[in-house]
């Protein structure tokens, strides 16, 4: 960094959080140097794969319709597996998409091509080791080669962020805080991707998959999800499964992901697909209860650093931008201010609890930690439930259907009926 | 948890990763503890199958990591201390 005279922000991490707060600083006329430990831009990031379009457009208003887009998502499907069944409900829409595909070290790479244009200066290849400390000040970075002050440090280094730990920001991480996924990308060509999910144009699809990862209702169910995501010439099908539900289970992330691949109903999606990546990451897994301090003297977290996501509904990237933002305006503030004292820097904090994002994950608080509970009869009872009652529907024979459907009726209502309680307070939490 | 099965679905899968081999490990494991340890969680939970015992031993194959961590929150003992690669160097996602 010889080229920069005096550095008034670092951001550390050039994922979407790091790039939303870099470039904020940048665009206050302030210097900014964003750092990140991959050599190629985006090469250490992972995730299902769709950004909101909104969020995009938010940081990047003229030129976010550029960005390298692979499909935008107009198919969201739900499947609920047994092992040898699948019920799935599939919403399309033509209206405008609000999110699309991408591989994230394209998409990235082209964040922080938009993020150099406007002024930010781009440290690829460095890892940062250490935060430089003045007493309880944070005043700068120690990576592998070299020591750099700066009035702020945004910390944008992901769900495992030792930095915010060292600071004590934030608890020792624990299993059940993380979320592991883990995911293969296939090669498929487009044309077939389009037959085989009804697709046309440039509409790509998101399928959730709910059960089918096991049968062992003893042991219960893991809190675990399966996705399958369609790209232009390739699709991605992974896992998202708690860390202390997969210690629980004693098997290996990959045996599950091989599972999802062998059940009958994703195998025909997967006939000629070539598997060329294989890639595994961690997230959040969203607490409100357990969320970190966002500042201290000198320095901020956003995004998976902070905590930050809502993974009922997939959003992670979002909150990245949008507390990039909100971090990058504060800081901004207190470099004008020249200080960075945490009584400023607690702006960031208040700006943060205006926004959707706090709100969200107030009224989503218990959502999480209720459906864990359930996850037996989320991804066990109800998928199997589904099976019989269609199975029972569909099936023409000499019994009278009166007969069939009572006992059907008698079974489920009682099962169903001691999930209600659970389910209704949480969405009245919800609701509040 | 079947281990040849294992075993051979993630060296298929790993055989898709491209790398940039550091030529030292980010990750050291306190090979005290770990003979101790009955509950090995590192066997299973790494993604990348990094961990394997070997005479009763925990081999590391640094090599395949995938940079995700749980490994380290995984241990009950604290025994994995484990840091991002060198600078430039680990796993290379191109399709992630």
């Amino acid at each position: 960094m010889q080229n920069v005279e005096k550095i008034d922000v670092i951001v550390v991490g050039a994922g979407p959080a790091g790039v939303a707060a870099a470039v904020t600083v940048a665009r206050g006329g302030k210097t900014v140097v964003m750092i990140d430990r991959a050599d190629l831009a985006g090469s250490k990031n992972m995730f299902g794969g769709a950004v909101y379009l909104n969020s995009i457009k938010d940081l990047f208003p003229i030129t976010w319709e550029e960005a390298p887009y692979e499909s935008y998502i107009s198919q969201n499907r739900y499947s609920f597996l047994t092992e040898s069944s699948s019920v799935e409900i599939n919403h399309k829409t033509l209206n405008y998409p609000s999110a699309a595909t991408v591989f994230r070290p394209k998409f990235d790479a082209w964040l922080i091509e938009q993020a150099k244009k406007e002024g930010v200066f781009y440290a690829p290849k460095t890892t940062v080791r250490a935060l430089l400390l003045d007493d309880k000040r944070v005043i700068g970075v120690r990576t592998d080669t070299e020591e750099l002050k700066a009035k702020v440090v945004i910390l944008a280094d992901g769900a495992q962020s030792n930095l915010a730990q060292t600071l004590k920001l934030r608890k020792p991480i624990k299993p059940k805080d993380l979320i592991l996924g883990v995911k293969e990308t296939f090669y498929l060509e487009n044309s077939k991707i389009k037959e085989r999910f009804n697709l046309v144009g440039n509409q790509g699809m998101l399928c959730e998959y709910f059960g089918g990862l096991s049968d062992d209702e003893a042991s219960g169910y893991p809190f675990a999800m399966g996705f399958l995501y369609t790209f232009k010439n390739h699709i991605s099908l992974g896992i998202g499964i708690n860390t202390e539900d997969l210690i629980k289970m004693k098997k290996t992330p990959y045996e599950l992901l091989e599972r999802l691949k062998s059940h009958p109903d994703i195998i025909p999606y997967l006939d000629d697909a070539r598997s060329i990546e294989y890639s595994a990451h961690t997230i959040p897994e969203g607490d409100f209860y357990h969320m970190p301090k966002l500042y201290t003297h000198g320095a901020m977290l956003v995004g998976d650093a902070a905590g930050l996501v809502n993974n009922v509904h997939f959003e992670g990237t979002n909150y990245a931008i949008y507390s990039g933002i909100l971090a990058g305006e504060t800081a901004l503030d207190a470099v004008k201010a020249d200080n960075a004292s945490k009584r400023v820097l607690s702006a960031y904090e208040k700006r943060f609890k205006k926004s959707f994002m706090y709100k969200d994950m107030k009224s989503y608080r218990n959502v999480v930690s209720m459906l864990r509970k359930m996850s037996n009869s989320i991804f066990l009872k109800y998928p199997k439930k589904m099976d019989e009652f269609f199975t029972l529907f569909n099936m023409v024979d000499t019994i009278p259907k009166a007969t069939k459907f009572r006992s059907f009726a008698l079974k489920t209502g009682r099962a169903v009926a001691l999930d209600v309680p659970k389910i209704a307070k949480t969405v009245l939490e919800v609701l509040k | 948890m079947n281990d040849k099965f294992n075993k051979r679905i993630i060296e298929d899968k790993l055989s898709h990763v491209k790398y940039k081999t550091d030529k030292d490990s980010h990750i050291i494991v306190d090979e005290m503890v770990c003979e101790k340890c009955t509950t090995k969680e590192c066997l299973y939970v790494c993604p990348a199958r990094v961990y394997s015992e070997e005479n009763g031993k925990i081999k590391v194959e640094y090599e395949n990591c995938l940079e995700c961590g749980v490994c380290k929150i995984s241990c009950p003992k604290k025994a994995i201390t484990w840091s991002y690669p060198e600078s430039g160097y680990g796993v290379v996602y191109k399709y992630s």
